[in-house]
Protein backbone atom coordinates (compact mmCIF):
# COMPACT_ATOMS: atom_id res chain seq x y z
CA UNK A 1 0.00 0.00 0.00
CA UNK A 2 1.83 3.06 -1.24
CA UNK A 3 1.44 6.61 0.05
CA UNK A 4 -0.46 7.73 -3.06
CA UNK A 5 -3.00 4.92 -2.59
CA UNK A 6 -3.55 5.92 1.06
CA UNK A 7 -3.99 9.57 0.00
CA UNK A 8 -6.44 8.46 -2.70
CA UNK A 9 -8.59 6.67 -0.12
CA UNK A 10 -8.43 9.69 2.23
CA UNK A 11 -9.46 12.17 -0.48
CA UNK A 12 -12.05 9.76 -1.90
CA UNK A 13 -13.66 9.21 1.51
CA UNK A 14 -13.65 12.97 2.12
CA UNK A 15 -15.36 13.58 -1.24
CA UNK A 16 -18.00 10.89 -0.57
CA UNK A 17 -18.76 12.06 2.98
CA UNK A 18 -19.07 15.73 1.99
CA UNK A 19 -21.18 14.83 -1.07
CA UNK A 20 -23.54 12.87 1.21
CA UNK A 21 -23.57 15.81 3.64
CA UNK A 22 -24.58 18.11 0.77
CA UNK A 23 -27.43 15.88 -0.43
CA UNK A 24 -28.74 14.94 3.03
CA UNK A 25 -28.60 18.46 4.52
CA UNK A 26 -32.25 19.54 4.33
CA UNK A 27 -32.05 22.51 6.68
CA UNK A 28 -29.29 24.85 5.60
CA UNK A 29 -28.53 25.64 1.95
CA UNK A 30 -25.36 27.61 2.82
CA UNK A 31 -23.94 24.57 4.65
CA UNK A 32 -24.79 22.42 1.61
CA UNK A 33 -22.80 24.80 -0.61
CA UNK A 34 -19.87 24.60 1.84
CA UNK A 35 -19.99 20.79 1.67
CA UNK A 36 -19.81 21.17 -2.12
CA UNK A 37 -16.57 23.19 -1.68
CA UNK A 38 -15.07 20.31 0.35
CA UNK A 39 -16.12 17.79 -2.33
CA UNK A 40 -14.57 19.86 -5.13
CA UNK A 41 -11.32 20.39 -3.21
CA UNK A 42 -11.03 16.69 -2.34
CA UNK A 43 -11.59 15.84 -6.01
CA UNK A 44 -8.81 18.28 -6.94
CA UNK A 45 -6.56 16.25 -4.60
CA UNK A 46 -7.58 13.04 -6.40
CA UNK A 47 -6.78 14.72 -9.74
CA UNK A 48 -3.29 15.57 -8.44
CA UNK A 49 -2.76 11.91 -7.51
CA UNK A 50 -3.87 10.93 -11.04
CA UNK A 51 -1.27 13.34 -12.44
CA UNK A 52 -3.75 15.82 -13.89
CA UNK A 53 -1.99 18.88 -12.51
CA UNK A 54 -3.51 21.59 -14.72
CA UNK A 55 -7.02 20.19 -14.30
CA UNK A 56 -6.58 20.10 -10.50
CA UNK A 57 -5.66 23.80 -10.41
CA UNK A 58 -8.56 24.71 -12.72
CA UNK A 59 -10.91 22.58 -10.63
CA UNK A 60 -10.07 24.63 -7.53
CA UNK A 61 -10.20 28.00 -9.34
CA UNK A 62 -13.42 27.41 -11.30
CA UNK A 63 -15.44 25.00 -9.15
CA UNK A 64 -14.38 25.67 -5.56
CA UNK A 65 -13.90 29.35 -6.42
CA UNK A 66 -16.26 30.75 -9.03
CA UNK A 67 -19.15 28.29 -9.20
CA UNK A 68 -19.69 27.81 -5.47
CA UNK A 69 -19.35 31.57 -4.89
CA UNK A 70 -22.13 32.04 -7.46
CA UNK A 71 -24.30 29.52 -5.56
CA UNK A 72 -23.63 31.25 -2.24
CA UNK A 73 -24.32 34.64 -3.82
CA UNK A 74 -27.74 33.50 -5.04
CA UNK A 75 -28.62 31.77 -1.75
CA UNK A 76 -27.82 34.95 0.18
CA UNK A 77 -29.49 37.23 -2.41
CA UNK A 78 -32.73 35.26 -2.06
CA UNK A 79 -32.29 35.18 1.74
CA UNK A 80 -33.16 31.48 2.02
CA UNK A 81 -32.61 30.75 5.69
CA UNK A 82 -34.29 27.38 5.66
CA UNK A 83 -35.41 25.06 2.93
CA UNK A 84 -37.49 22.76 5.11
CA UNK A 85 -40.30 22.23 2.63
CA UNK A 86 -43.32 20.19 3.65
CA UNK A 87 -43.06 16.60 2.47
CA UNK A 88 -45.15 16.28 -0.67
CA UNK A 89 -43.41 13.75 -2.87
CA UNK A 90 -44.15 10.20 -1.78
CA UNK A 91 -41.57 8.07 0.00
CA UNK A 92 -42.03 5.41 -2.69
CA UNK A 93 -40.42 7.59 -5.36
CA UNK A 94 -37.49 8.37 -3.07
CA UNK A 95 -36.94 4.65 -2.57
CA UNK A 96 -37.17 4.08 -6.34
CA UNK A 97 -34.53 6.81 -6.89
CA UNK A 98 -32.17 5.35 -4.27
CA UNK A 99 -32.62 1.81 -5.64
CA UNK A 100 -31.94 2.93 -9.22
CA UNK A 101 -28.76 4.78 -8.18
CA UNK A 102 -27.52 1.78 -6.18
CA UNK A 103 -28.23 -0.50 -9.15
CA UNK A 104 -26.06 1.73 -11.38
CA UNK A 105 -23.28 1.66 -8.77
CA UNK A 106 -23.37 -2.14 -8.40
CA UNK A 107 -23.40 -2.59 -12.18
CA UNK A 108 -20.31 -0.36 -12.54
CA UNK A 109 -18.35 -2.02 -9.74
CA UNK A 110 -19.14 -5.57 -10.93
CA UNK A 111 -18.75 -4.89 -14.66
CA UNK A 112 -15.55 -2.88 -14.81
CA UNK A 113 -12.61 -4.69 -13.13
CA UNK A 114 -12.18 -7.26 -15.93
CA UNK A 115 -12.38 -4.70 -18.73
CA UNK A 116 -9.88 -2.02 -17.77
CA UNK A 117 -6.11 -2.19 -18.23
CA UNK A 118 -4.50 -3.61 -15.10
CA UNK A 119 -1.26 -1.67 -15.36
CA UNK A 120 -1.07 1.98 -16.31
CA UNK A 121 0.48 2.97 -19.61
CA UNK A 122 3.94 4.48 -19.58
CA UNK A 123 3.43 8.22 -19.15
CA UNK A 124 5.22 10.71 -21.40
CA UNK A 125 7.32 13.32 -19.62
CA UNK A 126 5.31 16.32 -18.45
CA UNK A 127 1.99 14.45 -18.68
CA UNK A 128 -0.94 16.58 -17.47
CA UNK A 129 1.09 19.76 -17.06
CA UNK A 130 0.16 23.07 -18.64
CA UNK A 131 2.62 22.51 -21.52
CA UNK A 132 1.24 19.10 -22.46
CA UNK A 133 -2.46 19.98 -22.12
CA UNK A 134 -1.96 23.40 -23.74
CA UNK A 135 -0.21 21.94 -26.79
CA UNK A 136 -3.05 19.44 -27.27
CA UNK A 137 -5.71 22.11 -26.67
CA UNK A 138 -4.29 24.61 -29.18
CA UNK A 139 -3.41 22.12 -31.94
CA UNK A 140 -5.76 19.12 -32.18
CA UNK A 141 -8.69 20.69 -30.31
CA UNK A 142 -8.42 24.35 -31.30
CA UNK A 143 -11.83 24.40 -33.06
CA UNK A 144 -13.81 23.10 -30.03
CA UNK A 145 -11.81 25.52 -27.88
CA UNK A 146 -12.86 28.47 -30.04
CA UNK A 147 -16.48 27.27 -30.20
CA UNK A 148 -16.70 27.33 -26.38
CA UNK A 149 -16.40 31.12 -26.64
CA UNK A 150 -19.81 31.17 -28.38
CA UNK A 151 -21.23 29.03 -25.59
CA UNK A 152 -19.86 31.41 -22.95
CA UNK A 153 -21.19 34.44 -24.84
CA UNK A 154 -24.65 32.83 -25.06
CA UNK A 155 -24.49 32.00 -21.32
CA UNK A 156 -23.52 35.58 -20.41
CA UNK A 157 -26.33 37.09 -22.51
CA UNK A 158 -28.82 34.49 -21.24
CA UNK A 159 -27.94 35.03 -17.58
CA UNK A 160 -28.23 38.82 -17.90
CA UNK A 161 -31.58 38.59 -19.72
CA UNK A 162 -32.99 36.08 -17.21
CA UNK A 163 -31.84 37.84 -14.06
CA UNK A 164 -32.54 41.42 -15.14
CA UNK A 165 -35.64 42.81 -13.53
CA UNK A 166 -37.06 44.56 -16.59
CA UNK A 167 -35.77 44.74 -20.13
CA UNK A 168 -35.69 48.28 -21.48
CA UNK B 1 -0.21 3.53 -8.26
CA UNK B 2 -3.98 3.82 -8.03
CA UNK B 3 -6.02 0.98 -9.63
CA UNK B 4 -8.38 2.32 -12.30
CA UNK B 5 -11.41 0.42 -11.04
CA UNK B 6 -11.10 2.13 -7.65
CA UNK B 7 -11.26 5.50 -9.43
CA UNK B 8 -14.30 4.35 -11.43
CA UNK B 9 -16.00 3.03 -8.28
CA UNK B 10 -15.49 6.41 -6.56
CA UNK B 11 -16.81 8.16 -9.66
CA UNK B 12 -19.87 5.90 -9.80
CA UNK B 13 -20.56 6.46 -6.09
CA UNK B 14 -20.37 10.24 -6.50
CA UNK B 15 -22.63 10.03 -9.57
CA UNK B 16 -25.13 7.94 -7.59
CA UNK B 17 -25.16 10.45 -4.72
CA UNK B 18 -25.70 13.26 -7.22
CA UNK B 19 -28.54 11.33 -8.88
CA UNK B 20 -30.23 10.75 -5.53
CA UNK B 21 -29.91 14.46 -4.73
CA UNK B 22 -31.28 15.57 -8.09
CA UNK B 23 -34.23 13.16 -7.88
CA UNK B 24 -35.26 13.49 -4.24
CA UNK B 25 -34.54 17.10 -3.21
CA UNK B 26 -37.08 19.81 -3.95
CA UNK B 27 -34.91 22.91 -3.45
CA UNK B 28 -33.99 24.06 -6.97
CA UNK B 29 -30.56 25.35 -5.84
CA UNK B 30 -29.66 22.00 -4.25
CA UNK B 31 -30.81 20.20 -7.40
CA UNK B 32 -28.38 22.38 -9.42
CA UNK B 33 -25.60 21.52 -6.94
CA UNK B 34 -26.38 17.81 -7.35
CA UNK B 35 -26.10 18.19 -11.14
CA UNK B 36 -22.68 19.81 -10.58
CA UNK B 37 -21.72 16.79 -8.46
CA UNK B 38 -22.75 14.42 -11.28
CA UNK B 39 -20.64 16.41 -13.77
CA UNK B 40 -17.69 16.17 -11.38
CA UNK B 41 -18.12 12.39 -11.12
CA UNK B 42 -17.90 12.16 -14.92
CA UNK B 43 -14.78 14.37 -14.86
CA UNK B 44 -13.17 12.00 -12.36
CA UNK B 45 -13.87 9.01 -14.63
CA UNK B 46 -12.37 10.87 -17.62
CA UNK B 47 -9.22 11.76 -15.64
CA UNK B 48 -8.90 8.15 -14.47
CA UNK B 49 -9.12 6.75 -18.01
CA UNK B 50 -6.75 9.44 -19.25
CA UNK B 51 -4.18 8.37 -16.64
CA UNK B 52 -4.64 4.66 -17.43
CA UNK B 53 -4.06 5.08 -21.16
CA UNK B 54 -1.45 7.85 -20.85
CA UNK B 55 -3.46 10.09 -23.21
CA UNK B 56 -4.09 13.80 -22.63
CA UNK B 57 -7.38 13.86 -24.58
CA UNK B 58 -9.35 13.14 -21.40
CA UNK B 59 -7.98 16.32 -19.82
CA UNK B 60 -9.27 18.35 -22.79
CA UNK B 61 -12.70 16.72 -22.33
CA UNK B 62 -12.65 17.69 -18.64
CA UNK B 63 -11.80 21.32 -19.48
CA UNK B 64 -14.76 21.43 -21.90
CA UNK B 65 -17.06 19.91 -19.26
CA UNK B 66 -15.93 22.56 -16.76
CA UNK B 67 -16.77 25.31 -19.28
CA UNK B 68 -20.21 23.83 -19.90
CA UNK B 69 -20.80 23.45 -16.13
CA UNK B 70 -19.90 27.10 -15.52
CA UNK B 71 -22.27 28.24 -18.29
CA UNK B 72 -25.00 25.94 -16.95
CA UNK B 73 -24.68 27.34 -13.42
CA UNK B 74 -24.80 30.96 -14.65
CA UNK B 75 -27.98 30.38 -16.68
CA UNK B 76 -29.52 28.04 -14.09
CA UNK B 77 -29.07 30.53 -11.25
CA UNK B 78 -30.49 33.29 -13.51
CA UNK B 79 -33.59 31.10 -13.92
CA UNK B 80 -33.71 30.54 -10.13
CA UNK B 81 -33.61 34.31 -9.51
CA UNK B 82 -36.38 35.09 -12.00
CA UNK B 83 -38.42 32.19 -10.62
CA UNK B 84 -38.03 33.50 -7.08
CA UNK B 85 -39.07 36.96 -8.27
CA UNK B 86 -42.30 35.57 -9.78
CA UNK B 87 -43.26 32.87 -7.26
CA UNK B 88 -41.30 33.82 -4.08
CA UNK B 89 -40.23 30.18 -3.83
CA UNK B 90 -37.47 27.83 -4.99
CA UNK B 91 -39.52 24.69 -4.37
CA UNK B 92 -39.81 22.67 -7.60
CA UNK B 93 -43.30 21.53 -6.56
CA UNK B 94 -44.50 25.12 -7.09
CA UNK B 95 -43.51 25.16 -10.76
CA UNK B 96 -45.08 21.91 -11.94
CA UNK B 97 -47.30 23.57 -14.55
CA UNK B 98 -45.86 21.49 -17.40
CA UNK B 99 -45.99 18.22 -15.43
CA UNK B 100 -48.66 15.83 -16.72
Amino acid sequence: MTASLVLFYVFGALALVSALAMVLNVRNTVAAAMSLVVTMTALAGVYLLLEAYLVAVIQIMVYAGAIVVLFLFVVMLLNLRSDAFPAARSVLWKLVGVAASLAVLVAFVRFLPGRVPAAAAELPAGFGGYRDVGRELFTSYVLPFEITSYLLLAAIVGAVVLAKRRLD
Amino acid sequence: MIPLHHVIALSAALFGIGTIGALTRRNLIVILMSVELMLNAVNLALIGFSRAWGDTTGHIFVLMVIVVAAAEVAVGLGIVISLFRNRASVNVEDVSLLKW
